[in-house]
């Protein structure tokens, strides 16, 4: 009973921050900001829904069912993938928005716009 | 040698891991262990090369608790921050952006990748480049700080916080 309502919280919590980032990606100006909205409330999101599917597999390993030991262990090589891929997507998408011109909104500071057109000079 | 014996050992326990619960030998059928065994022989043998860069300084066992250390305890603080923050920005709309240069001063190139992604996924801030001869990154930061501002290139204390410092110690 106890354990079926820490799997519930942990899901509750992982679709919260899942939602939050759509809204993120609806409600931000443009390209950089919705990235963040995009990678860390995905990410962290996904680490209690995993967590909640790790702890499911965990009960049926436990109650003697192999299947839970395969379950538990591919969440935890999912979870693992996805903190590796996710903010070098991110990294990736950020990186070539900024080499095509996209400038971001309302910035009060950018750095690397006077070094990307140095680059392009010298060739 | 020790590149070859490294790579293939990773390889192999992770193909356990990956098929456990298929047989009655432990949790393994002997069929998965052999094919286990010769897929992550011709692996080694294929990608050593790739794997093991120059050096071994990841095998100090005393490095990976740190590592452990830093993701279940400041690293996954910041994220939650980050989370809360981002949150907040979300609803109110409150955005003040900018993209600054740090010089993190990390030498390895595994270094600035966990520093690069780290940076991604903790408060209001995320790597957009990196400058590969003197391993600078610049960072999208969504709440840029007027003081961080008056030095150049910015201070990676305001950025990333210890982050460096963790990374220092686990990579180099």
């Amino acid at each position: 009973m106890i354990f079926n309502l820490i799997i519930y919280i942990l899901l509750a919590i992982g679709v919260f921050f899942n939602l939050l980032a759509g809204v993120g990606l609806l409600r931000f100006p443009d390209v950089y900001t919705r990235l963040h909205a995009g990678t860390k409330c995905t990410t962290f999101g996904s680490i209690f829904i995993c967590g909640s599917v790790i702890l499911i597999g965990l009960r049926m390993w436990y109650t003697g069912s192999t299947d839970g030991s395969v379950l538990a262990i591919h969440t935890i090589f999912a979870l693992v993938a996805i903190l590796l891929t996710n903010p070098t997507g991110a990294h990736a998408i950020a990186r070539a928005a900024h080499r095509s011109g996209v400038a971001p909104v309302r910035a009060v500071v950018d750095d690397l716009q006077n070094n990307t057109l140095k680059k392009e000079e010298e060739k | 040698m020790l590149a070859f014996v490294i790579t293939t050992v990773l390889c192999f326990i992770t193909y356990l891991l990956l098929t456990t619960g298929s047989g009655t030998l432990g949790l393994w059928s002997l069929e998965e262990i052999l094919v286990g065994a010769i897929l992550s022989l011709i692996v080694g043998s294929l990608a050593r090369t790739i794997f093991v860069k120059d050096n071994f300084r990841m095998l100090n066992p005393v490095r990976w608790i740190i590592f452990i250390a830093y993701v279940i305890g400041p690293f996954f603080v910041a994220m939650a921050k980050a989370n809360v923050d981002v949150a907040y920005r979300v609803i109110t709309g409150k955005i003040n952006p900018g993209i600054v240069k740090i010089s993190p001063d990390l030498k390895t190139d595994f270094g600035i990748t966990m520093l690069a992604n780290s940076i991604t996924l903790t408060p209001g801030t995320l790597s957009v480049d990196v400058d590969e001869d003197k391993n600078d990154l610049y960072v999208h930061w969504i709440n840029v700080k007027k003081k961080a501002l008056e030095k150049k290139p910015v201070n990676y204390r305001y950025v990333c916080g210890k982050f460096p410092n963790w990374i220092r110690r686990i990579a180099e």
